[in-house]
């Protein structure tokens, strides 16, 4: 018995103070992973906080754009050339869904809009992977998955390319709210949709702008993680781990994705390396999920979301 | 107008409460029970047994569990999976420890052990709800499949990591294992089926399946007029658990024969939602009605090309399901997000009337 407290509470620490190099390593991996959620978690955010649909599709959305730019670069087209092509059907998408899923369904509740992107995500599956093969896919962007030392740690090229773009991105989403007018029509359809109306701010076009930006999301996050592990089928269940992303940092909040992919990605990458070990490993599938529900049942709306507040 | 409804006096309460008020639609119901038990053993082919009409009643089943739990409670839940795998695993571990107990009492102990797990799985839905609780039961469903894949003891400590149903017999007759046959197994599934089946109809027009409802369209008014949340949401979850594992342990013993965890992974729970979609959240009906939807489509699918002269490659059919999948459930909830069991009723209205328009 006072082995088994000793083994969970008492080794795996005296393990982390005993190389604390590795230590560093596994949490700037960590660090790199949770970014990587985040982005695919900014997605969710995005076009929660605009129109409250919680879109289960954003994870095949991610895949299906770096689908699609794996594919135009393999015709022959250079990089860019690619990339632009790809935000324009990425747009011509959002156009699609609002016209096809969204209008139909405007009065709808929610959990009627949850099961509409369900239905998407399937969709959009089994039409990306008609489209383009369902082979694996290696896409390639002129940076090397190389590691070089900095202070007697080892870092990864990709994962701090990977972080930095996650950054920018974030800083150009906080710029594009907080001072342009679309950012502010988006952030008064997200307070009161029917308030928004009232004013002027055109629903359908805001959602449309809502929906194309989560696609711009999805690039990004698509090559990040097209680049460090091939584009392949299972880009699409990452959707499912940036759920406790968005549990940790609040569904409605940009910073929070952040902070919580963070979370998620270093809690999920000590967890294996220093506790894995005790009960055989592979704990990564569930243990995101646990903290998650242990978060939830202490502070329901996540770090940084909206407190909610039930009117009977 | 079918049948002159006219004529027809209740003069007790309890005969006004019937499920089939009519007496007509009772000889009918009572006629189909009775045909379902006898005809598809005696006509139907191996094929339609084992493909078609067993898995789906498997399914029914795992249907009106989940419709429990996320139609009539309105506790969304992932977990589905999950859930049919503790059922499946209790019972292989059951019949391996006790051979010479029954198999169908091994199957409601397996229900019962799959309800205790549930229990303990919805004790969040007391402080979460809605997608946040859709969460929580991913949290199951990753969970249970680990615990199933890493700790060999479940599988008796076999190399290949798989459960395989014993050969077992009911009254005399082999009803799983190899020496089975199709329409053994289908007569054992009819019989759960059917007797849950009229337990959660009776269920969900009681008292429970009252308080149910209740939490599910406005709960903290349901709590004020004395609703116990506690006992209400876990009882549902205990209901629904035991459903599931009921189902799951189906799944192995009358239809795969053999199953590993990948058998219960995410995708069935996906697919027992989308049943419970289409077919219609809150309809027992609507349960049976998805689950002919979900296992006839990809037989359509599979077969129409190849009546039509097009011979499409198996890749390909497989994206086309999909997309007619995902299409078809964003049909549905657009033009009737009550689903299946919705425009049954509304056929049934019209039919009472016609020819006339009212």
């Amino acid at each position: 018995m006072l082995e088994a407290l000793r083994a969970v509470f008492a080794a795996p620490f005296l393990d982390m103070a005993s190389s604390p190099t590795f230590l560093v390593e596994v949490l700037l991996g960590g660090i790199a992973a949770g970014l990587m959620y985040s982005l695919v978690a900014l997605g969710f955010v995005l076009i929660f906080k605009a129109s409250g649909v919680f879109n289960f599709a954003q994870g095949v959305m991610v895949l299906f754009s770096a689908l699609t730019l794996v594919g135009l670069m393999e015709r022959g087209l250079p990089v860019v050339v690619a990339l632009v092509l790809t935000m324009a059907v990425m747009v011509v998408l959002a156009f699609a869904i609002e016209r096809i899923v969204l209008r139909p369904l405007v009065n709808q509740e929610h959990i009627i809009l949850f099961m509409a992107t369900i239905g998407l995500n399937f969709f959009l599956e089994g039409f990306g992977e008609m489209l383009w093969g369902a082979n694996v896919k290696r896409l390639d962007v002129g940076i090397p998955d190389t590691s070089f030392k900095v202070a007697g740690v080892l870092v990864n090229r990709l994962e701090m390319t990977a972080a930095l773009t996650a950054a920018v991105l974030v800083a150009v989403l906080a710029v594009f709210f907080q001072k342009t007018r679309i950012g502010r029509a988006l952030r008064a359809v997200a307070d009161d949709h029917e308030a928004a109306l009232s004013v002027g701010i055109p629903l359908k076009t805001i959602w449309v702008v809502v929906w194309s930006v989560a696609g711009l999301v999805a690039i990004v996050a698509g090559v990040m993680w097209g680049a460090k592990s091939g584009v392949q089928f299972s880009l699409s269940l990452i959707a499912l781990k940036a759920l406790p992303v968005l549990i940790l940092g609040g569904f409605t909040s940009v910073p929070g994705a952040i902070a919580g992919g963070l979370i998620i990605g270093v809690g999920e990458k000590l967890g294996e390396v220093y506790w894995g070990p005790l009960v055989g490993g592979a704990i990564e599938n569930w243990f995101a999920y646990v903290v998650a529900l242990v978060f939830l049942l202490f502070r329901p709306q996540g770090l940084f979301g909206e407190r909610i507040i039930e009117r009977v | 107008m079918i049948y002159r409804e006219a004529g027809q006096f209740k003069t007790t309460y309890s005969s006004d409460q019937a499920i089939f008020p009519i007496v007509q639609d009772k000889w009918l119901a009572g006629a189909l029970v009775v045909a379902a038990f006898l005809v598809p053993p005696l006509v139907a082919d191996e094929y339609w047994l084992q493909a078609v009409l067993i898995p789906f009643l498997i399914y029914a089943l795992a249907a009106i569990g989940l419709n429990l739990l996320t139609g009539y409670a309105g506790q969304l839940s992932l977990g589905t999976g999950g859930f049919m795998a503790v059922g499946a695993y209790a019972a292989f571990k059951l019949t391996t420890a006790f051979p010479a107990l029954n198999i169908l009492v091994v199957i409601v102990l397996a229900g019962v052990i799959a309800a205790l797990v549930g229990v303990v799985f919805g004790i969040p839905s007391l402080r979460i709800k809605g997608f946040y609780l859709a969460v929580a039961t991913l949290a199951a469903q990753f969970f249970l499949v680990w615990l199933f894949n890493k700790v060999p003891w479940f599988v008796n400590y076999a190399a290949s990591g798989t459960i395989t149903a014993p050969p077992r017999t009911v009254l005399g007759v082999m009803v799983t294992g190899p020496q089975s046959t199709a329409g053994a197994r289908y007569v054992v599934a009819l019989g759960i089926v059917a007797l849950f089946a009229l337990t959660a109809k009776n269920l969900v027009r009681g008292r429970i399946g009252r308080s149910w409802m209740a939490i599910r369209d406005r709960d903290i008014a349901a709590e004020i007029i004395g609703v116990r949340p506690l006992r209400t949401k876990l009882l549902a979850f205990a209901i629904s658990s035991f459903y599931c594992g009921v189902a799951g342990a189906e799944f192995v013993f009358l239809y795969l024969g053999s199953a590993e965890t990948l058998a219960f992974d995410i995708t069935l729970s996906f697919l027992v939602l989308f049943m419970i979609i289409i077919g219609g959240l809150g309809s027992i009906l609507g349960s049976f009605l998805g689950a002919a939807f979900i296992v006839l489509v990809p037989i359509f699918l599979t077969n129409a090309p190849h009546m039509v002269g097009l011979a499409l490659p198996v890749a390909l059919q497989k994206q086309i399901e999909l997309m007619v999948f995902g299409a078809l459930i964003i049909f549905f909830l657009i033009v009737e997000p009550h689903g299946l069991a919705r425009l049954w009723q509304i056929g049934k209205e019209k039919l009472r009337l016609w020819p006339f328009p009212h």
